[in-house]
């Protein structure tokens, strides 16, 4: 019989029916070699939406983007941020009424000898200035294995009807 | 609840074909996942690839960002557009045997919100010129998706080309 495949598998998912400020995913197991997080935020205003790991505000986060603005001067960039307090999971992007897209890739969480690193897919297909495509590798600077991953927006809350997604990959077998 | 991705429905074209629909979707999945790979017939190096829902040529917008190898560009279609940019396959100029792949991700699909999509495209070959996307899609409509139609700007997909639809629990 051949190997089984790694596949993914649902750990938790949140379709909101009130306004909320934190998506809190917490005592994930530490039993898959990955996460994948799904995320299809609404809000009011335009809001970057931010993550953080183990409850952990110190400024250990930091990120690089590529991104793209579909108009506007610079129609595209790439940047860096460093010792934040959060991850961003998107930059100059935003959330409104029409869910936009946050694909997740937390790779090795659970492991206790390295920094976590992240790699962030935003999709917004909004007008500019409030929409952009874009790739960001994000860096938690903490060898702690991960079991709380907190979503936020740098303002605001989530609307209802905003849909989170938490996956684990689960090892070959 | 172990994840799965499901396979709808594939295609493979066996001569050329202008237009690759799938319809009839089943409404119950979470997302849908759309792979892939493809060549069209265009006397060029790569040919863009379209994508609509439920027949629809209205209300769509996409904003993307792209690299041809020398230079990166960003541009868009704000609101009012007939179809969602999916990125660019290869076409009959690009090195032979190679086709563009495409992954196309629609979340809430039979949501009652505006449909979003999100493409990692590439379609690389042996020349001087060949382009990496991404792609932010929306479609102002809050209809359910039942089906997906892909075409090439110009042309037809050619023989070997695969479009393959998977269904997210």
């Amino acid at each position: 019989m051949a190997a089984k495949t790694g596949t993914y598998t649902l750990i938790s998912s949140s379709t909101l029916t009130t306004t909320t400020a934190t998506v809190t995913f917490s005592s994930i197991p530490s039993t898959y070699t990955d996460l994948v997080l799904v995320a299809n935020p609404l809000s009011t205003n335009n809001r970057d939406v931010i993550l953080r790991f183990n409850s952990d505000t110190g400024t250990n986060y930091s990120i690089t983007f590529l991104s793209g603005y579909g108009g506007g001067t610079p129609a595209f960039s790439s940047g860096r941020t460093t010792s934040q307090g959060f991850m961003y999971a998107d930059y100059y992007a935003a959330s409104n009424t029409t869910q936009n897209i946050r694909q997740i890739n937390i790779m090795d969480y659970a492991n206790t000898t390295t920094y976590k690193t992240a790699l962030i897919r935003s999709s917004n297909a909004n007008a500019y200035p409030s929409g952009g495509v874009e790739t960001l590798v994000g860096l938690w600077r903490s060898t702690a294995a991960i079991n709380t991953v907190a979503v936020s927006l740098s303002a605001d809350s989530f609307l209802s009807g905003s849909v989170f997604k938490l996956y684990g990959i689960e090892a070959a077998k | 609840m172990a994840l799965q991705l499901f396979k709808i429905a594939d295609s493979t074209v066996e001569s050329p074909v202008a237009t690759v629909t799938f319809s009839s979707i089943p409404q119950g999945y979470t997302d849908l996942k759309l792979f892939i790979s493809a060549r069209g017939d265009a006397g060029a190096i790569s040919r863009s690839v379209y994508v609509t829902f439920n027949g629809s040529s209205t209300s769509y917008a996409d904003i993307y960002l792209q690299g041809d190898g020398s230079a990166a560009s960003s541009g868009s279609n704000s609101g009012g557009g007939t179809k969602i940019y999916a990125g660019e396959c290869t076409a009959s100029t690009a090195t032979s045997n190679t086709f563009g792949n495409q992954e196309m991700y629609i979340p809430n699909y039979t949501g009652s919100n505006n449909k979003s999509a999100a493409t990692d495209a590439v379609a690389e070959t042996n020349a001087t010129t060949q382009y990496m996307s991404l792609v932010a899609g929306l479609w102002s409509n809050t209809a359910a998706i039942t089906s997906i139609t892909l075409v090439p700007s110009t042309g037809s997909f050619v023989a070997g080309s695969t479009f393959t639809l998977y269904g997210v629990l």
